[in-house]
C-alpha cells in the first residue's frame, strides 16, 4: 500500500521536526555560549561564525563554580550513598525478618508518600538550625535522606527472592547483613545501579532546600550557585549559558551513559514495571 | 537493620512533621520559641489577600499544566510509538533531556529565548501580537509562560510512561481490528483509549500533585510577580518563614497546602477509580 508508506515517512518526519524544535532551546544555550558576546547580540546565527571558549574560560575560572561544584559532588553523592544502603537495609529487613510492627512500620512509610517534603521545610529548616548545620554539607545532605519510593522498590524485588536462598545461605552460617549484602544485593545489582542513578540526578537538580540552608556563597551547590551569576555580574548571555551548560553537565552525561537505567528507575518508583 | 533508616525517618521526616503543625498553632519567629496562638495563624491567613491569591495562582498554573502535559506527553508518545530501532532512541533522547535539567538551568534558559530584546522566542511572540513582549514581567503573560516552560521541562517522563503503556497493548487487537476494517481512529478510540486508561490515570495524578508544590520555576522567574500575579503558596511560606521571620505563620501555610494535596489526591484518586470501572 503505497498510500501507508507515504502516511508513515510524513508521520515521521514530522515526528522528527517536533523532537527538533523540542530540543532547540538547550541546541540553542549551547550554541550562544561558545559565540563571542557581540555577536549574541547583534545578530540571529544558528552556527557560530567564531568559535569562542571565552565565557567558558570565566565561568570557570573567575566565579565560585568550582567550590560549588565540590559542593555539589560532595553532597549528592554522600545522599546517594547513604539513601540506597539505609534503603537496602530497612527494605531487607522488611521483606525478610519478621519482628514485631513490621506491617504498621511499612503502612507508615507508605503513606509518608502523601507528605510534600516541600511543606517541611520551616521546620526541617528549624531543625537544622539548633543541630548547628545551617551552612554546612551535613544540613544539605540530612533531609534529603529519606526517600521512601527507595525503600518500596527495594522491599517488592526481595520479596520476588525465592525463600529457600536465603534458608540455604542461614544452614552454611551467614548472618542477615552477609545474606543482604553477598546475596540479595548483587542478585538485585541492576536495580540498584538503577536507584542509584536517579538518586544522584535528583540530589544534583535539588533546589528549594539547598537553596534555604545555604546563605553563604562558599556553601552553595551548582543548582542554586548559578543563579547568583547574573545578580553579581549583570547579565551577559554568553556567559550565563556556559554556566548553565557546565551546571548541567554532570546529569547530562550520567544520563547519556545510563539512558536505560535511568528511564527504568523512573518508571519503577511511579509503580510501572518497565 | 532498619535502626539507620528509622533514626534518619524520625529526625528529618516524622519529627518535622509534628513540628510543622506544632509551629503552626504558634507566634515562633523562624528561629526561637514562641507562644501558643492556637487558630490565631490559620484566622490571620483567611483574612489576608494574598492567602487567597496564592491558592488561586496555584490552582492556576495546576490548570494550566496537568491536562496540557498529559495530552502533550500522550500525543507525543502516540508518534514516536511507530518509530522503530535507533530513530526512536535518539527522538526519545531529544524529548526526554530537558527532564533532567536542573531547574535553575531550564530557567536560564528560557529567560535567554525569551529575553525581551534579543530572545529568539521573541521573533515568533512578535508574528502574533505584533509587539516584543516581556513576557515574566506582564501579568497576563507570566503564569502562561511558566507552565509553558514547565511542561517543557517535565514532559519527558509522561512520554515515558505513556510509551511503555502504549508497548503493553498487544499488537494483536490493532491486526485483528484492522481485519474488521477499522480505521485508526476507530482503533485509537476502541482499543489504545480503553486500554491506557490506567496510564493516564496514573500521569494525571502525579501531575496533580507535582505541580501543586510549585515553587521553584516561579521563584527563578518572576518571584512572584508581577503584581503578585504569580504569588503561589509555597511562595507565601517562604515568605512568612525566611523572609518576614513568621515560623508560625509560615507553618500554617505549609499545613494548608499540605492538606490541599492529601485532599485533592484522595478525590481524584476516588474519582479515576470510579471512571475505571
Amino acid at each position: 500500500m503505497p498510500g501507508k508508506t507515504i502516511g508513515n515517512a510524513l508521520l515521521l518526519v514530522l515526528t522528527f521536526c517536533i523532537a527538533c524544535m523540542w530540543a532547540f532551546p538547550i541546541y540553542w544555550a549551547v550554541v550562544t555560549s561558545i559565540k563571542p558576546e557581540q555577536e549574541v547580540v547583534m545578530k540571529t546565527t544558528f552556527i557560530p561564525e567564531v568559535f569562542n571558549f571565552s565565557a567558558y574560560y570565566f565561568a570557570l575560572f573567575q566565579t565560585n563554580l568550582a567550590t560549588w561544584y565540590l559542593n555539589s559532588i560532595v553532597t549528592s553523592i554522600t545522599v546517594t550513598v547513604v539513601v540506597i544502603v539505609i534503603s537496602v537495609m530497612c527494605a531487607y529487613a522488611l521483606s525478610q525478618i519478621v519482628f514485631p510492627g513490621r506491617k504498621l512500620l511499612y503502612g507508615i512509610i507508605l503513606a509518608s508518600f502523601m507528605v510534600p517534603s516541600q511543606a517541611l521545610v520551616v521546620s526541617q529548616f528549624v531543625l537544622m538550625h539548633r543541630l548547628g548545620l545551617i551552612n554546612t554539607w551535613g544540613g544539605i545532605i540530612l533531609p534529603q535522606l529519606i526517600v521512601p519510593v527507595v525503600v518500596i522498590v527495594y522491599k517488592q524485588f526481595f520479596d520476588s527472592v525465592p525463600k529457600e536462598l536465603r534458608e540455604a545461605a542461614k544452614l552454611d552460617g551467614c548472618g542477615e547483613f552477609q545474606i543482604l549484602f553477598k546475596l540479595y544485593l548483587p542478585l538485585n545489582w541492576g536495580i540498584t545501579t538503577a536507584l542509584a542513578i536517579i538518586t544522584y540526578i535528583m540530589a544534583w537538580n535539588a533546589f528549594l532546600w539547598p537553596f534555604l540552608v545555604t546563605s553563604s556563597e562558599n556553601m552553595m551547590t551548582v543548582t542554586v550557585g548559578i543563579t547568583q551569576i547574573s545578580d553579581a555580574f549583570g547579565v551577559k548571555y554568553a556567559r550565563d549559558m556556559a554556566v548553565a551548560i557546565l551546571a548541567a553537565m554532570p546529569v547530562a552525561v550520567a544520563y547519556l551513559l545510563f539512558q536505560k537505567r535511568v528511564t527504568q528507575a523512573l518508571m519503577l518508583s511511579s509503580g510501572i514495571k518497565g | 537493620m532498619i535502626a539507620p533508616f528509622l533514626i534518619a525517618y524520625l529526625v528529618v521526616f516524622a519529627y518535622p512533621v509534628y513540628k510543622m503543625f506544632a509551629l503552626s498553632f504558634t507566634d515562633a519567629p523562624l528561629i526561637g520559641e514562641g507562644q501558643w496562638v492556637g487558630f490565631g495563624n490559620y484566622v490571620k491567613l483567611f483574612g489576608q489577600k494574598l492567602f487567597y491569591t496564592s491558592v488561586w495562582n496555584t490552582g492556576y498554573f495546576v490548570v494550566l499544566t496537568v491536562i496540557p502535559n498529559t495530552l502533550i506527553g500522550l500525543g507525543l508518545a502516540l508518534m514516536v510509538v511507530r518509530l522503530k530501532g535507533w530513530l526512536q532512541s535518539l527522538i526519545l533522547v531529544l524529548f526526554f533531556i530537558p527532564y533532567i535539567l536542573p531547574v535553575s538551568v531550564v530557567t536560564q534558559i528560557w529567560q535567554w529565548v525569551l529575553d525581551q530584546q534579543f530572545g529568539i522566542a521573541q521573533h515568533i511572540i512578535e508574528f502574533f501580537t505584533g509587539k516584543r513582549v516581556s513576557v515574566f514581567r506582564d501579568p497576563v503573560w507570566a503564569m502562561p509562560m511558566v507552565a509553558l516552560v514547565t511542561v517543557w521541562w517535565t514532559n519527558g517522563f509522561n512520554l515515558l510512561l505513556f510509551i511503555a503503556g502504549l508497548r503493553n497493548i498487544p499488537q494483536d487487537y490493532y491486526e485483528a481490528a484492522m481485519l474488521d476494517g477499522a480505521t485508526r481512529l476507530q482503533c485509537f478510540r476502541r482499543i489504545t483509549w480503553p486500554l491506557i486508561w490506567p496510564v493516564t490515570a496514573l500521569v494525571l495524578t502525579l501531575q496533580l500533585i507535582l505541580q501543586l508544590k510549585i515553587f521553584d520555576q516561579v521563584y527563578l522567574m518572576t518571584e512572584g510577580g508581577p503584581f503578585n500575579s504569580t504569588y503561589v503558596l509555597l511562595q507565601l511560606v517562604y515568605r512568612e518563614a525566611f523572609r518576614l521571620n513568621h515560623g508560625g505563620v509560615g507553618s500554617a501555610v505549609a499545613v494548608m497546602l499540605f492538606l490541599i494535596i492529601v485532599v485533592v489526591s484522595v478525590l481524584q484518586y476516588q474519582l479515576l477509580r470510579v471512571r475505571e470501572r
